[in-house]
């Protein structure tokens, strides 16, 4: 059948039922038709396809694992397309008594087990899930540590450790604002030229360790892709935020965001990346990974001084008063005690690759933003001042970075 | 060879039911089985409550934590699905049909018929096993030396399978692929015949390839030749060391027991009196692990190789088997109480091999 040219009809020409019906019934009706057809293929079976080639399909992946005296409890969630029975559980092969909290864990679904197991502080442990059908599910604990217990002194460590590695630094690298008032406009774009140097780094770093959480996830929410999804959610909303409060103010309309308000984005967007930092140290701390002493604090605290610099870098002409100051100070340090609670009290390797993402969208948005501020007096965002400010920024956070093997 | 019954085959499993059924009928003690199965239905209620030891014939909870490897207590594999009770498969010996020829020499005759059946190897898991009469292992065929034997083999499995024994015969009767009859294919039959002989423990399987896989999925079983002038009278039950390779990866098994069931015997231990002889005929059938080996607490049994030989030559409290190695062993027990037996390979015993006599 060929199309006859100039096919579509006028809107106001057509005198049919379908002109007639009101538009939200046109919408509704595709979506009726969609629902009634693929709830009868799915009531059906899938007519004349069969049943499906294969065994089922069992795949469970091991989301959080709690150890405590005597008992190691782990969260398991369904990520292939059947359900699956847990049978029978060994560790370090000896079968264990468990309590679940239902035998069967459903697509998507999961599900708690508890192991009579008398583990030992430090060893290694392989936990192997035995399915109904006879397959293997293998969990390996590389270090086994007491998790803490979610206690008023254990919210008072995490609170500790996130003002640690957040606050404190950040607050830290603030004070280089009155140097910043001092000197040259050259040596200022310089500056905002490390920051970006040092932001670029940090969105590598987060984007990496992102991906290697979104590894150890499930899977069942994708891996990579929530990476991915959780920095385009985070550049869109932050760009959106940006636009909306562009368009209010027509002054600005014309000379690029107030230094107020790119300090407070610049904030934002570490404030999100420290999230995710948190939530990495949290999780850390909880699995006994790290050893929570002067060397990470001093550490962290020269790695995250840089993120106070990159606050101050945009105010050096026109700086706010003290409380302000303070306000975005703990925009950007706070979020980590927020992540360090999520991180140790409900690690969840999904949520973490997403929250990382978010904070390397996040970071990618505040570089567009600060972008335009290191133009030369010839309009080159990239002469060579700022690149040589870049790469300093790069060196530092680098460097800093070795003392931070986490 | 023979061409089966086109018509018993339809039907496929159901044809394997029915062709299986008469022919099993008569020589596995029903009763018996029936008894079993009563006893485990009773004790079941009382699973949760013991703690450690039981009652005459229930059932017992057992380990948990530092008490030991266990299986998520109160779960039970359902042996009357299964159709074979491990507690009955103990003394269960097939004496096949017995004629007597012209010549004076005793004809002893048994059906075996191999078929696929899903067996519950462990609470809750199911294990696609290939079998000889729907059991795992085989049932225990037993004759006395220098008698004729005749063992009329049908396969209604899926696959090629053949009887393979060990003992003294001619090649056509050997139950290997290419050889005489060679490997009987589906809905084929075919009759292995030889001697009894030379007395002992030793066993039968299949020999198709891959074989370890043949072997593995259930289809082995103790055959048993008695000397001509018999054993002293005994307690006497059959012990096949056995394993499940339950994710088919060929590197090890998930589940290792005796008789099939992992733990069974920690929940129903085998019952036995005190100062009697018991003789055990032990036999490891276990695929994809070089050893294995079987140890009693609080007591030494004379050990007999093979079973050829009237004399002992050791005596002993633990022995190692490779595959196919078997032997028989004699004690008595001197004290009443629980004590177990376990492969003194741990591993094995922690994921499943490990059980308890009850000493009255």
């Amino acid at each position: 059948m060929s199309a006859a040219p100039n096919a579509a009809p006028p809107p106001s020409s057509g005198g049919g039922l379908l002109a007639r019906a009101p538009v939200w019934l046109l919408g509704l009706v595709p979506i009726a038709l969609i629902a009634l057809v693929l709830g009868t293929l799915a009531l059906l079976g899938g007519p004349g396809l069969g049943e499906r080639r294969g065994p089922p399909v069992e795949e469970l992946a091991v989301e959080r694992t709690v150890l405590r005296p005597g008992e190691i409890e782990l969260t398991v969630r369904n990520a292939g397309p059947d359900p699956v029975d847990v049978a029978q559980v060994f560790v370090n092969d000896a079968y264990v008594d468990f309590d679940a909290s239902s035998q069967r864990a459903g697509k998507l679904g999961a599900l708690t087990l508890t192991l009579d197991y008398p583990w030992q502080e430090g060893s290694p442990y392989n936990v192997t899930l035995l399915t109904s059908a006879g397959g293997t599910i293998e969990h390996e604990i590389d270090v086994a540590v007491a998790t803490p217990s979610a206690g008023p002194r254990f919210y008072g460590v995490m609170a500790l450790l996130g003002t640690y590695v957040g606050v404190v630094p950040v607050v830290l690298g603030m004070l280089f604002l009155p140097f910043l008032r001092r000197v040259r406009q050259q040596w200022v774009r310089i500056f905002l030229a490390v920051t970006i140097g040092l932001l670029g780094f940090l969105a590598l770093d987060g984007y990496l360790e992102a991906l290697e959480f979104a590894g150890q996830g499930s899977g069942a929410f994708g891996g990579a892709e929530l990476v991915i999804l959780g920095a385009a959610l985070a550049y869109f909303v932050l760009m959106a935020i940006d636009r909306l409060m562009r368009a209010r103010s027509e002054r600005e309309k014309a000379t690029g965001a107030s230094p107020l308000r790119l300090a407070t984005m610049v904030a934002v967007g570490i404030g999100l990346h420290n999230l995710g930092e948190g939530l990495a140290i949290g999780s850390a701390y909880a699995l006994g990974a790290v050893a929570l002493g002067a060397f990470l604090v001093i550490g962290f605290a020269l790695h995250n001084t840089t993120e106070g610099l990159a606050i101050v870098a945009p105010l050096a002409s026109r700086p706010p008063g003290l409380g302000r100051l303070a306000l975005l100070g703990l925009i950007a340090g706070a979020p980590a005690i927020l992540g360090a609670f999520i991180g140790a009290a409900a690690f969840n390797p999904s949520v973490a690759a997403l929250l990382l993402g978010v904070g390397v969208g996040a970071i990618i948005q505040v570089i567009q933003q600060i972008a335009p501020t290191i133009r030369d007096g010839s309009g080159r965002i990239l002469h060579a001042h700022s690149i040589a400010g870049i790469l300093a920024g790069v060196g530092i956070l680098y460097l800093t970075g070795l003392l931070l093997a986490v | 060879m023979k061409r089966l019954n086109r018509r018993k085959l339809l039907f496929g499993g159901a044809g394997a039911a029915a062709l299986a059924a008469p022919l099993l009928h008569g020589r596995i003690p029903h009763q018996e089985l029936h008894d079993q199965f009563a006893a485990a239905a009773s004790g079941s209620g009382e699973a949760h409550a013991a703690a450690g030891h039981a009652a005459a014939g229930g059932m017992t909870a057992h380990g948990g934590g530092a008490k030991g490897p266990t299986f998520k207590q109160g779960g039970r594999v359902d042996h009357r699905a299964n159709g074979f009770h491990p507690n009955a498969m103990l003394r269960d010996f097939d004496m096949g049909k017995t004629r007597r020829l012209a010549s004076g020499k005793v004809l002893r005759e048994w059906t075996v018929v191999a078929e696929d059946k899903e067996i519950e190897v462990a609470p809750g898991v199911r294990y696609p096993a290939w079998t000889f009469n729907g059991q795992v292992p085989g049932p225990t065929l037993r004759c006395r030396e220098g008698e004729s034997l005749r063992v009329n083999f049908v396969n209604v499995s899926k696959l090629p399978h053949t009887m393979h024994f060990h003992g003294f015969h001619a090649a056509e009767h050997d139950g290997i692929p290419e050889v005489g009859p060679g490997v009987i294919k589906p809905g084929r039959s075919t009759t292995y015949e030889f001697e009894a002989e030379p007395f002992g423990l030793h066993l039968y399987h299949c020999h198709v390839g891959p074989l370890a896989e043949h072997i593995a999925r259930g289809l082995y079983g103790t055959f048993i030749i008695d000397p001509k002038k018999g054993r002293p009278e005994a307690d006497e039950m059959m012990m096949m060391m056995n394993g499940f390779n339950t994710n088919f990866d060929a590197e090890g098994n998930q589940l290792y027991a005796v008789n099939t069931v992992a733990f069974h015997y920690m929940h129903e231990p085998i019952q036995v009196k005190r100062d009697e002889l018991v003789r055990i005929y032990l036999v490891n059938a276990l695929e994809y692990d070089p050893i294995n080996s079987f140890h009693v607490h609080a007591n030494f049994f004379q050990y007999y190789p093979t079973g050829t030989s009237l004399e002992p030559n050791e005596f002993t409290d633990t022995v190692m088997l490779g595959q196919a190695q078997r032997g028989i062993c004699e004690l008595r027990f001197p004290f009443p109480g629980l004590y177990m037996f376990h492969a003194h390979k741990t591993e094995f015993a922690e994921l499943g091999w490990m059980g308890f006599f009850e000493v009255k």
